[in-house]
């Protein structure tokens, strides 16, 4: 029997001619990245078990993307940049994306990039890594954060660990993996212009329940996704993680591979494309017609709470939030701008730019002549610097926190009590289309009746 | 660890996440730097609801006021536990509060993998689920070499499933540990 694309990814890593789930093999690492969050402990744990002398296993393997706190005026905060630039250089890292703009001995809050051109600071790592060309086919990518299962989009094998397994991949380069059984999602038909990654992935969740996938590979496929470009098939990996998934996954197409080979590094490592075989064995196969499915939200405080966005229009909102890897990229903001043009949200809404790359793309990017921003600016939005910001609410200075118990939409991908901030604040996950329309009619809303 | 643990019993429900276990708010201590560690435990289990910390009667608190640790030494959860975040900060948090045997149903699959390879608890799963049986504030005791949970408030034992090869990593405190006796490290 042949081998899923997960199972051949890991057999070839750890040098085996085939696995099967259940096993608990040794893999060779192609990238580690670490973060601002849990970089720190990593490094701590690296220091500890290997020694302050010690060197890490490929300085040009070990990408360090700080994303999560850095508009904030907690000085802790600011410390743990210090220490990863610290020790960035100390390692000779080849790819740190230092927040350079913050000074980590003046108090208060950092003034952000004076321009996303000029800056080596990127924004949030699953949106990065992809865009400086650290994602590739093939490859086993490990980060210290749980949405790295977003890298699957690309045809590899991609997955979070903690700060211990962290430590020691970045001394050894290798890690035990238990080999996952695998889940397929096919979506069949043609993908309506009203819906996105988002709804797909929030009506798979809600069909298998929060823990369904939980240590399961979960494959997509179908007409539907291969449709999609990369940014949205980021949106369906990414969100792996809320149905327990180990990692998410997509088979490689010519869509991905343009967009890797755009984006590969000069000293970037061939790779090799790797795909499920026909007769690949699967747990579980669940088949959707992505044409019949609907603008779809999680309600609070679970990500498998599924509505249609039409039956919750009694819900009154208080706020909306379009940002995050999960929903602040590009094609995200682009679909945001289909609702937003020519009209003015009725409740605050905060906009943030995954990376200063999406930044860059607010200004690149027009619709009927307007640049993104000029048609968030003219709906009244609220515009952030690059970040992670209020998506896992953060310190209490975060751009966009929910300190008070109020409702949100947000195209961001959890919405587990205090997760945005306050504990009563309400969280209803949706696409940026849905988020988009909710901001205007300041209720839930199905975005079918914004679009023309 | 010591294979026989006696203490009081804090309960909850399904689905606690990582952010219920140590909120995102206290990420910016550094688990690294022994003065800031401790603080996680202050703020272990913070983030779960009031109404739903310490079953079934809830408002329990599970740090007591600016304690450090906890008077709770073992918890007991429904389903998924540890769910959502990568952050080694939670199963951290709760070793750091005293606290080094959890009993939950089932787990999100990197809070084990954290719980294990950090030598940080014991997470272990009920042979039937305990979260309604059990209340807050019982004396338990549990026998990780027997595989039981005695509950002596309530004079009742129940059945703990075995940890297979993961008991062999958390008996020698964590992978490195593990690695280093199996010759994998120097």
């Amino acid at each position: 029997m042949g081998m899923t694309i997960t199972e051949a990814i890991l057999a070839k890593h750890a040098k085996r001619a085939s696995v099967s789930p259940g096993e608990n093999v040794w893999c060779d690492v192609d990238v580690l990245m670490t973060h601002d969050v849990c970089g720190p402990g990593t490094i701590g744990v690296f220091e500890q078990e290997f020694g302050r002398d010690a060197k890490v296993w490929d300085p040009a393997k070990v990408v360090i993307v700080p994303d999560h706190y850095i508009f904030t005026a907690d000085p802790k905060a600011h410390r743990n940049i210090a220490l990863l630039r610290d020790f960035a250089k100390r390692q000779g890292l080849r790819y740190f994306y230092d927040a350079d703009f913050v000074d980590a001995d003046a108090p208060g809050v950092p003034a952000p990039y004076a321009d996303p051109a000029k800056t080596s600071y990127r924004g949030v790592c699953h949106s990065a890594l992809p865009q400086n060309g650290h994602t590739r086919p093939g490859e086993i990518l490990l980060g210290t954060d749980s949405h790295t299962c977003t890298h699957g989009a690309f045809g590899e094998f991609a997955t979070g660990i903690g700060n211990t397994e962290g430590g020691f991949v970045m001394g050894t380069g290798r890690l035990w993996l238990r080999v996952p059984p695998s889940m397929k999602f096919v979506f069949h038909g043609r993908m309506p212009d009203y819906l996105m990654g988002k709804d797909l992935i929030l009506h798979v969740i809600g069909e298998i329940g929060f823990d369904g996938a939980t240590y399961r590979a979960m494959e997509f496929a179908g007409e539907a996704l291969a449709s999609l470009n990369m940014d949205e098939r980021c949106t369906i990996c990414n969100m792996a993680i809320e149905a327990g998934g180990k990692n998410g996954v997509i088979e490689p197409d010519d869509v991905t591979i343009q967009y890797v080979e755009q984006r590969k590094q000069s000293d970037a490592p061939g790779y090799e494309v790797v795909r499920s075989a026909p007769d690949a064995n699967y747990e579980a196969v669940y088949e959707f017609d992505a044409s019949a499915l609907e603008p779809t939200v999680a309600q609070p405080h679970c990500p498998d709470r599924r509505a249609k966005a039409k039956d919750l229009g009694d819900v009154k909102l208080d706020r909306a939030y379009i940002g995050s890897c999960t929903g602040g990229k590009t094609a995200d903001f682009l679909a945001a701008a289909r609702v937003l043009a020519g009209r003015t949200v009725a409740v605050e809404t905060f906009i943030v730019p995954a990376t200063t790359e999406v930044d860059m793309d607010l200004d690149r990017c027009k619709v009927n002549g307007k640049s993104l921003r000029e048609i968030f600016q003219d709906a009244g939005c609220r515009i952030g610097p690059a970040s992670c910001a209020a998506c896992l609410g953060g310190p209490q200075d975060t751009f966009g926190r929910a300190n008070e118990p109020i409702n949100v939409v947000a195209t961001t991908n959890r919405n587990f009590p205090g997760r945005m901030g306050h504990k009563e604040a309400g969280v209803y996950l949706a696409s940026p289309l849905t988020a988009a329309a909710g901001a205007v009619a300041g209720r839930i809303a199905d975005p079918r009746d914004y679009l023309s | 660890m010591d294979c026989v643990i006696r203490g009081n019993v804090f309960v909850v429900g399904d689905n606690i996440d990582t952010d219920q276990i140590i909120p995102a708010e206290y990420l910016s201590y550094n688990p690294a730097d022994a003065g800031e560690r401790k603080y996680f435990g202050r703020y272990a289990m913070s983030g779960v609801p009031t109404a739903q910390s310490g079953l079934p009667e809830g408002n329990v608190p599970f740090i007591e006021g600016e304690s450090f640790t906890s008077q709770f030494a073992v918890i007991v959860g429904g389903t998924n536990f540890g769910c959502g975040s990568s952050r080694e900060h939670a199963p951290l948090a709760i070793a750091e509060a005293g606290c080094r045997i959890v009993i939950a149903e089932s787990y999100a699959r990197i809070f084990y993998r954290n719980s294990i390879n950090g030598g940080y608890l014991a997470p272990l799963e009920p042979a039937r689920r305990l979260c309604e049986t059990i209340a807050t504030g019982n004396e338990v005791e549990v026998d990780l070499d027997a595989g039981v949970l005695r509950d002596l408030t309530a004079g009742a034992e129940y059945t703990l499933k075995p940890l297979g090869d993961a008991a062999e990593i958390l008996r020698a405190g964590g992978v490195f540990n593990f690695a280093r006796q199996v010759g994998m490290l120097k």
